[in-house]
């Protein structure tokens, strides 16, 4: 199922961070969302997950109940005591929600998901104990158990070393191959350049859509520099 | 005719027949053991999720459900308990959906309802003349159970033990990773707001017995005790409990013994425990930190 944004504005005190965007997302399709500071890249990606739920126009063909989100590491409290298998083991929330046990079998998926990652050996480390690049890894583990249809990553390659980089990447190729939509925030455009088949150039409207060649070209990322970051506090309303 | 007892059941003695002669301290032991299982492991959370000056904010605000309890019904401890449950629960939810909805981050919307509220549990009290009995609602009186306050207190814990089960896997993904518990709704204002509830409840558990003043001391203490010591989840949970209960013991034997206030002798036991923890710790203690520095080869 294909992803339908219509016309979406997301404001902050009235003043636009996603400006009349509309696209289409294929299933199947992996997309990079790129674009200067402060275009509405995390903010386009949060109303996809679900975490922003005020919002002006439509988006249709995603529940935020499908969706695997990866999260940026600022965003953990990597000091809470708890091993990498418990942390990968709840991407099966949705199969297991409260009280639920973890069976042979799905504990031998957490397994499987940490070897593809390769950290096997892993599972029973606290993740404070964890490098960036493993720390990386083993949520892109979590990503493999809540197995959804959609999965959206957000600057997954920040501070990462290359090995790590060329591991998680044949990770997205394999996701790929499943058919999976994978919908990813960067600031790595030589990452995008070589990787992404398709791209979004935000600058709070979306300058172009389409295959990245196309889209990364210097004229667009030229128009994308242009957008202002500061609020007009003077701003008139919007009625287009 | 005296039976000459040896050195050793001369110790037994000490250290048992406070217990089996009065029947007030064994209540009092039993409260206090019985506090221990339902408010440590909700301490354990309330330390990891940096939440311990926020444990003591509501400690405060729930003065003035319990003054408001005391003017209508006495020193009956049950209408203290529904006065300072709802006291708390206000005071929690309130600050809690402003700190949703707002720019306001939890500690100061937190700061702000509880002063409030500790100033109006003032007015309240001072409202009565004979002011005594703050005393009691201040520092507690574990000397004093009954047998309908153990009960009370008895299903507090049970209650908080049974809700902190079921709440335990959403509460450990929301302290890591906050984010991921939001897409999928439910769970994660159940983990919200069923922590402060099982905060609430604990804390007018512990004021019953210990008073509103002492009564974060028996949460914060004891689990920042253990993390001297172990680091996993389990283990902390069973090191911080063994901590408490032994607190509570040596500050009964104080209290029976030099004839101290039982509620602050039990706190001062747990906060040496915890000032030894910080000293001779395994896991980040100081004296660990005088010694030379070695490594493994791998």
């Amino acid at each position: 199922m294909s992803i339908k944004i219509q016309n979406l504005t997301v404001s902050y005190n009235f003043h636009p961070a996603v400006h009349h965007l509309s696209a289409t997302i294929n299933q199947g399709q992996w997309l990079a969302i790129v674009g200067p500071n402060g275009a509405g890249k995390s903010t386009l990606l949060n109303v996809l997950a679900g975490f922003i739920t005020e919002y002006e126009g439509s988006i249709k063909g995603i529940n935020p109940n499908n969706v695997a989100y990866l999260p940026q590491q600022t965003k953990l409290d990597k000091d809470f005591p708890i091993t990498v298998l418990e942390l990968i083991s709840t991407g099966l929330w949705q199969e297991i929600g409260f009280s639920g046990g973890l069976s042979d079998t799905q504990i031998e998926r957490c397994m499987n998901a940490l070897e593809a990652v390769g950290l096997d050996g892993f599972e029973n480390r606290l993740i404070n104990t964890l490098s960036g690049g493993q720390l990386q890894r083993s949520l892109f583990a979590r990503v493999l158990m809540q197995d959804q249809q959609v999965i959206l990553l957000d600057e997954p390659f920040n501070a990462i070393d290359t090995k790590t980089l060329t591991d998680l990447t044949l990770v997205i190729k394999e996701w790929q191959n499943k058919n999976r939509t994978i919908i990813m925030v960067t600031h790595d455009l030589e990452y995008v350049k070589d990787n992404c088949p398709t791209s979004m150039l935000l600058a709070k409207e979306c300058i172009d859509l389409g295959s990245t060649k196309s889209v990364l070209t210097k004229e667009n990322l030229d128009n994308a520099k242009k957008v202002s970051e500061a609020f007009d506090e003077n701003s008139a309303w919007c009625i287009s | 005719m005296k039976i000459r007892l040896g050195a050793s059941a001369k110790m037994i003695d000490f250290l048992i027949s406070p217990f089996i002669d009065y029947a007030f301290m064994r209540r009092a032991f039993i409260g206090s053991f019985v506090i221990c299982f339902g408010a440590i492991p909700v301490g354990i959370f309330m330390t990891l999720r940096r939440m311990s000056l926020t444990g003591d904010a509501m400690a405060h605000a729930i003065l003035p459900g319990a003054a408001i309890a005391y003017l209508i019904s006495g020193l009956s401890l049950l209408g203290l308990a529904i006065g300072g449950v709802t006291a708390g629960l206000i005071v929690a939810a309130l600050a809690g959906w402003v700190s949703r909805v707002s720019q306001l981050k939890e500690d100061t919307s937190f700061a702000a309802f509880y002063l409030i509220s500790l100033a109006l549990g003032v007015l309240i009290i001072s409202m009565k003349e004979a002011n005594v009995d703050l005393f009691h609602i201040l520092f507690g009186n574990i000397l004093a159970l009954d047998n309908d306050t153990l009960w009370l207190l008895a299903i507090i814990s049970s209650l908080s033990v049974f809700i902190l089960a079921i709440l335990y896997r959403p509460l450990i993904i929301e302290c890591v990773d906050s984010m991921f518990l939001k897409s999928s709704g439910i769970a994660s204002e159940a983990a919200h707001y069923g922590f402060l509830f099982l905060m609430v409840i604990n804390l007018v558990a512990g004021f019953l017995a210990l008073g509103t003043l002492m009564s974060i001391g028996m949460m914060v203490l004891p689990a920042t005790a253990a993390r001297f010591w172990v680091s996993s989840l389990d283990n902390l949970i069973i090191i911080s409990i063994i901590v408490g209960i032994s607190g509570c013991y040596i500050g009964l034997m104080l209290s029976f013994y030099f004839d101290m206030p039982s509620g602050p002798a039990i706190i001062v036991s747990v906060g040496a425990m915890c000032i030894l923890s910080m000293l001779f710790g395994s896991n980040g203690g100081f004296l660990r930190s005088l010694l030379p520095l070695r490594h493994l080869k791998n």
